[in-house]
């Protein structure tokens, strides 16, 4: 139990208050001296590090590069060709302009989806279908006097209402516009946002920052019933590096910049951050922060909380930031780890000092192919338990092999299999391997050029345990080339009735085998309950190796020809597989963040917060308002109100906050992770509350527990 | 789908069953020999590759989770892992099952011969097997059989055996082991032995729950076990046994397996080969002890005809419809699944709830002959009159009746089409004609001679206790079969029971009493925990429905021609309600202080001897033990009576005042049942 209501704790409180006040010394900025603020400020535009306009891969009007309804770059997509082949057009990447003969047949085959059934999207926008901007006159007159660039066209507002959530980019295609942003700010430094949130505040409109917008968990979604002013800020054109230190191997960046920039720019300089989520052409440093994003070679780098040193975040209260950019502290709870899975409710981080790496020496593919996925999933687990696991170890399953199959390029060198010919009679008639049960690991090793080798022989030795065959650095390549193009499968497949998802989770190494068998018939079960008339693809991969577990990705898509309302359909099988996936002992969430909106039921959410409670203490930071919860973007334009600077504080000890947090109140309020059990007090009520607005805890014997954690930020 | 077969009882008249083929039919038109080696290739689980018996058993006894108990156990006992592990693999040796084709082969033979001769016919219905086919290849499969006779297990793979399905690992009791011969053969056609009692043996039951869960989760075979855990001697259901079904879940619930399909099969037998041994065990005439010898001379069963069998394969379950939204499945992701844990509290009522919805699915599918019919009229009007026996028209004429009662009540009836109703009721006399007794047109129970029981001697040579023992095993022989129809007519029968005993209308009242009724009966019949509004729901809605009584928001009421239904029902409790008052007397008379467990039936029954020779009681059936036993047990589960611990180890503390008003409101002298019902 614990409220500052209650009597008896004041003695707590005082030395909670007490050992607030130097934990919030470590981090507090000097009440009037901006030099904390970063090296550069916004007119140290042509700084040499400063990725010239050229360069930049996000302009302001995205549009005029990306699909506004699909994934990617607007010239690259697959489609069928006159002579009904699958192909895939532009020119940037390595399948850019080939032919890929198996794709027509496997999407027959898997889907039962032909050619004659199409589903074609709406080609243009229509800007009529966009609800007209409710504009705060005021704060755009505001706004305007700071030279900081903004637009309400409709283009620029669509664009910045979605992730790519299936349910959003369906609703896309067929032209259907829900809420949007009224208007898009793009600044372009850490200034350009203190002067927004601060206008944001002072005229009550609601933020919603904005990456790369390749978010999955429907983070940016506009709240429908959001009434005031919502303004989305666009941190695309805060993309700089600001400085590289080579001593201490670290680089400040600012966070708009996508990955794709973030690497080149870097590898400029001889150092990358070896940060690579599937998405990095496109999501952003910012977002990584924001969703605990995780990249595929985490295992020589790290996850992006292994990466970070510092993050600077404006807050409706002020500018966050440590006062050092140490290794590692010993000061209470790391701020870092609210800021980090905020997913944009509790402020825009504007930029960050990462951990760099020289660029490896050698890199190397690799591929394994073992007789069933048991025996991979074995291997896997050997390869974590020994340490050894190379920079990137992937395990598909047998439906997702012969999808990788099907994908296969016409001639090229790099694309030739190991099926094919005999070295598919070997392994097929000579080895036994039952062409329908076997599966694949792809292997990216990285290094010194000799390390790399001893490494690569010391795992393929322990592959060969589990009755592993190496299968050639090809097969590997395209595995990884895959995951950046597979995104625009999706694409296609909506244009011929086939909607379909990833979803991922993070599991004990003792459930691996069970979660993916009982997940995947899960959807085949619930499919069929559902009414879908074709079998769905229900496919998995283990995608990360820990210590303890293993990061499990599902993708899941169906035919959608005879159901009258598939996006339902679908939601309601993705609901039941993620209800599973708990059931089996796995999390909600290993990266994209959590699930959130109504197509989570009354009872996942509740699921979902008990799951996330967990992480939560294991975090064992509670902190104001700290809710990624779902579309708690609108508490976060409430939050933009208060003004007076943050003051950090833990006013009482973590056991505090665990009562707090496993009341059944809160595990019911469908808040991930709970600070507030309730809604959270209207905004008068805050700002003409005492002082510190929000951040304040409420006066009087307010619902209990609920706020006992809400108060530990106190004036 | 499959879960709302266990769950829906709405309308029982609304109920489709699957036709019958009888299986003995080709056997008696084809080569018993082609047949026993014959090809046999049934079809897996997924494609399991099928298990040898030893691999089976290196691969249990590889487990983590009986490494973790060996570990404990060597930890706290100060023996070596070594020692312990051998421990652990001589239980195995002494449990494991040894299957063999060889011996199914032989079995197949030996008794396609040997039921040939006792049976008529033994009908299977055929979509149930075609059902089992199916479940057989997508998920584990458990068979839950009902348990009246030792043929069962041997009829359920036989039965298996010809329609070409995986052959059953069978969990049988270790009695068999007693028979040195039969026992290996048993074992050789696929049964494995449980101790019948292993107490705190953590390490017998790590084994034994790990040698299970490794045939369910790699589906090796079908895994068989009574739900009822023993052999019903009253053909009534028994009160399920949770320990086993317990463990067959677990893989489920834990998520090793995606799925579990259990199947409750339900088989009756017109007539039962032990029919009166169990009677004289239920007198305590000591059961003998399996052995080979007393099952060879049992050869004289073979020349008696034991009319018709009929096997019914329920609808599958599966496992995970019922478990949905009762059970959290994230519970188990907190401890290694490999350390045996208790189960907790919602998955305790869970499986109990399961177990108990399973065996009201066998009941439900159980074939009720005739003569089941034909035994609850003769027994009632025995307890009645005085006068010896009823004519042949009157007991034609009431047993059509109660045909249509049963029924309209959903009843399982076989009754032959297109036979005159006289000459169905005397052929099923003399398929019975140990039990009755033609004479002068008038029918009547065979009581006056013990020639079905023991060896004949002069009547004049039996003691008056003797003699009544004698009339009882006829009694409770025929009671047996009533027994078979109590599942129609328990939930009416405690709503006419609660009428006649509260003797009020007034519908709460009237609910009280059912409510309490059952609660007492619950160790007596199967009664679902929990689902008392249910039950009492459903009474009301086939009373209403046969228009016994009218029921109105405040009240139930007999109507004018319900007399006679509720008449019958009542009376089909009676032997029951008496026999709960006799033994609470006696609990309140005559225990003494010292009263044991152990003692308490021997004693029970002295007593009850007493009442009836002394005309102070007139149903015999009360000389059960098995219904001693019940009565016991809801004693002690009500906390009338309770067993001591510690140095009085095993004595019988009694409520005298408890015990006493219970008895009272049984009696329905008790005017404020709220009082008593409010107690428990
Ligand atoms: C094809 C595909 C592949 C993917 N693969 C991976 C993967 O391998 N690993 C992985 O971890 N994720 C992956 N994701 C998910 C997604 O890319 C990540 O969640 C990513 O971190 C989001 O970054 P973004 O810049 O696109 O953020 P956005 O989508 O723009 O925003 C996501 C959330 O972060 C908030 N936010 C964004 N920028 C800021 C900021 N500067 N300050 C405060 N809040 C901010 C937004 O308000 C929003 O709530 C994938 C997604 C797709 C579509």
């Amino acid at each position: 139990m614990a409220s500052n209501s209650s009597g008896g704790s004041s003695d707590r409180q005082r030395i909670a208050k007490q050992r607030l006040r130097i934990i919030a010394g470590h981090l507090q900025r000097p009440a009037d001296d901006d030099s904390a603020v970063g090296a550069a400020e916004c007119t140290a535009q042509g700084s040499k590090t400063d990725a010239s306009s050229e360069e930049r891969t996000v302009p302001r009007r995205r549009h005029e590069i990306m699909k506004w309804n699909g994934w990617g770059y607007s010239d690259s997509k697959f489609v069928y060709n006159k002579k009904g082949q699958a192909e895939f057009t532009g020119k940037r990447y390595r399948l850019s302009g080939m032919i890929i003969p198996g794709l027509k047949d496997w999407m027959e085959n898997t889907f039962g989806a032909t050619l004659q059934h199409k589903t074609p999207a709406t080609p243009i926008l229509n800007s009529s279908a966009v609800q007209a901007p409710t504009l705060n006159e005021v704060f755009v007159e505001e706004l305007k006097s700071t030279h900081i660039p903004f637009s309400h066209d409709a283009e620029d507002r669509v664009f910045r209402a979605h992730g790519h959530c299936l349910h959003e980019i369906f609703a896309l295609r067929e032209g259907k516009i829900g809420r949007v942003p009224d208007l898009v700010v793009w600044p372009s430094c850490h200034s350009d946002v203190e002067k927004i949130v601060e206008l944001a505040c002072k005229h009550n409109v609601c933020l919603i920052p904005y990456g790369g917008g390749t978010s999955v968990s429907s983070a940016l979604e506009c709240p429908p019933e959001e009434t005031r002013s919502i303004v989305s800020l666009d941190t695309s054109q805060m993309n700089r590096i600001l400085w590289i230190d080579e001593k201490n191997l670290t680089a400040h960046v600012e966070a708009g910049i996508v990955g794709q920039d973030l690497e080149r720019l870097l590898n400029e300089s001889g150092y990358c951050t070896g940060h690579e989520p599937d998405s990095m052409e496109f999501s952003s440093l910012g977002g990584w922060v924001a969703t605990r994003a995780s990249g595929m070679k985490k295992n020589i780098y790290g996850n992006i909380e292994d990466l970070v040193i510092h993050i600077k975040m404006v807050t409706p209260q002020g500018v966050i930031e440590k006062s050092c950019q140490c290794p590692r502290m010993s000061t209470g709870p790391d701020v870092h780890h609210f800021i980090m899975g905020s997913e944009g409710t509790l402020g825009v981080v504007t930029e960050v000092t990462l951990k760099i790496r020289p660029v490896p020496e050698y890199q190397k593919y690799g591929s394994v192919v073992f007789p069933n996925f048991e025996q991979g999933v074995a291997c896997l687990r050997e390869v974590a338990k020994q340490r050894c696991a190379p920079a990137s170890i992937r395990l598909m399953d047998n439906e997702q092999f012969k999808f990788g199959h099907a994908l296969k390029p016409q001639v090229s060198s790099i694309f030739t299999s190991f099926l094919d010919g005999l070295k598919k009679l070997y392994i097929t008639k000579f080895k036994g391997f039952d062409p329908n049960r076997l599966c694949v690991a792809t292997l990216l090793f990285e290094g010194d050029r000799e390390k790399v080798l001893q490494h690569e022989k010391q795992v393929y030795t322990i592959a060969a345990k589990f009755g592993g065959l190496a299968a050639g650095e090809d097969n590997g390549q395209r595995g990884y080339m895959l995951t950046f193009v597979i995104a625009y499968l999706r694409d296609l497949g909506m244009d011929y009735y086939v909607i379909g998802e990833s979803f991922e989770t993070s599991v004990p190494w003792d459930r691996v085998l069970d979660i993916c068998r009982n997940v995947k018939a899960r959807i085949v079960r619930e499919c069929k309950e559902k009414g879908v008339q074709f079998p769905p693809l229900s496919t998995c991969r283990v995608t990360q190796t820990y210590d303890a577990g293993a990061c499990v990705y599902f993708y899941f898509a169906f035919n959608y020809r005879g159901l009258s309302d598939p996006i339902h359909v679908y939601e309601e099988v993705e609901h039941a597989a993620r209800e599973e996936i708990l059931a089996n002992g796995g999390s909600l969430s290993h990266h994209h963040g959590a699930p959130t909106g109504s197509r989570l039921s009354q009872r996942a959410r509740r699921v979902q917060a008990r799951c996330s409670i967990s992480w939560w203490t294991a975090g064992e930071v509670a902190a104001p308002g700290l809710v990624p919860q779902p579309h708690s973007l609108r508490r976060f334009g409430r939050r933009l109100r208060a003004k007076a600077p943050l003051r950090l504080g833990w006013p009482r000890p973590p056991a505090g906050a665990e009562a707090g947090v496993r009341t059944p109140s809160r595990v019911r309020s469908g808040a991930p992770v709970c600070t507030m059990g309730q809604e959270p007090p209207a905004p008068v009520a805050q700002s003409e509350g005492a002082g510190d607005g929000l951040l304040q805890p409420p006066a009087g014997p307010s619902s209990g527990n609920t706020h006992s954690l809400m108060s530990l930020i106190v004036c | 789908m499959a879960s709302k077969a266990v769950y829906s009882h709405r309308d029982p008249l609304l109920k489709k069953r699957d036709d019958f083929e009888d299986i003995l039919e080709e056997r008696r038109n084809s080569s018993d020999l082609r047949y026993a080696l014959r090809c046999y290739t049934p079809v897996l689980y997924r494609g399991a590759t099928p298990c040898k018996s030893s691999a089976l058993k290196s691969m249990a006894l590889q487990a983590d989770q009986i490494h973790y108990v060996i570990k404990q156990v060597s930890k706290e006992t100060g023996r070596t892992t070594e020692e312990v592990e051998e421990e652990a693999s001589a239980i195995l040796e002494e449990m494991a099952h040894h299957l063999q084709l060889s011996t199914v082969r032989f079995f197949a033979f030996a008794l396609s011969k040997i039921f040939k001769t006792l049976f008529k016919s033994i009908c299977v219905n055929e979509e149930g097997i075609q059902r089992l086919q199916q479940a057989i290849q997508e998920h584990p499969v458990v068979l839950l059989p009902s348990h009246r006779s030792y043929m069962d297990f041997l009829l359920m793979s036989y039965i298996l055996y010809t329609y070409d399905l995986a052959l059953p690992v069978i969990a049988a009791g270790m009695d068999f082991m007693g028979m040195k011969f039969v026992g290996e053969m048993l074992r050789m056609s696929g049964a494995f032995f449980l101790r019948r009692s292993f107490g705190g043996d953590r390490l017998y039951w790590a084994v034994f729950s790990e040698y299970v869960k490794t045939i369910i989760r790699n589906g090796f075979a079908p895994v068989e076990f009574f739900l009822e855990g023993t052999r019903s001697r009253t053909s009534k259901s028994l009160t399920p046994k949770l320990g086993l079904l317990n463990i067959v879940m677990d893989p489920f619930l834990k998520g090793e397996v995606f799925d579990i399909t259990v199947v409750p099969v339900s088989i009756s037998y017109e007539r039962i080969l032990e029919e009166t041994l169990y009677a004289r065990e239920l007198l305590g005439v000591p059961k003998p002890k399996e052995s080979t010898s007393a099952l060879f001379k049992a050869r004289k069963v073979l020349s008696e005809d034991y009319g018709s069998i009929h096997v019914y394969f329920g609808q599958p379950v599966s496992v995970r419809s019922i478990a949905e939204g009762r059970v959290d499945r994230c519970q188990f992701s907190l401890v290694p699944r490999h350390i045996p844990k208790r189960p907790n509290e919602d998955v305790q009522s869970f499986v109990n709830d399961a177990a108990y919805r399973l065996v009201r699915a066998q009941e439900e599918n159980m074939v009720l002959k005739p003569w089941v019919l034909l035994a609850s009229v003769l027994l009632q009007n025995q307890a009645a009159v005085q006068e010896p026996g009823i004519a042949l028209d009157e007991l034609t004429e009431k047993v059509l009746w109660l045909r249509h009662l049963s029924q309209q009540y959903g009843a399982f009836l076989h009754w032959p089409d297109h036979t005159p109703p006289s000459e169905v009721v005397s052929s099923s006399l003399s398929l019975h004609r140990g039990l009755v007794r033609i004479s002068e047109g008038r029918v009547q129970l065979a009581l006056a001679q013990g020639t079905q029981a023991g060896p004949v001697e002069q009547p004049s040579s039996f003691t008056p206790e003797e003699e009544l023992l004698n009339q009882a095993v006829v009694v409770l022989s025929c009671a047996s079969y009533r027994n078979q129809a109590l599942h129609v007519f328990v939930r009416p029968a405690l709503v006419a029971t609660a009428m006649h005993t509260s003797s009020s209308n007034n519908k709460q009242e009237i609910f009280n009493t059912f409510n309490f009724l059952r609660n007492i009966f619950s160790n007596e019949f199967i009664l679902c925990p929990g689902a008392t509004v249910q039950d009492f729901e459903e009474a009301c809605y086939l009373l209403v429905k046969t228009g016994a009584v009218q029921v109105t928001q405040q009240e139930v009421v007999v109507t004018e021609r319900g007399q006679r239904t509720v008449a019958f029902l009542t009376a089909m409790l009676e032997p029951f309600l008496q026999g709960y008052q006799v033994v609470c007397r006696f609990l309140c008379q005559e225990a003494a202080e010292t009263l044991t467990e152990k003692h308490f039936i021997p004693l029970v029954r002295k007593f009850i001897l007493k009442q009836i020779l002394a005309g102070r009681l007139r149903h015999v059936e009360a000389l059960s033990s098995d219904l001693q036993k019940n009565a016991l047990a809801a004693l002690l589960r009500l906390g009338a009576v309770r067993k001591m611990n510690g140095e009085e180890q095993g004595t019988l503390k009694v409520s005298k005042v408890m015990v006493n008003s219970l008895e009272d409101t049984l009696g329905g002298k008790l005017p404020s049942l709220k009082a008593i019902v409010a107690r428990l």
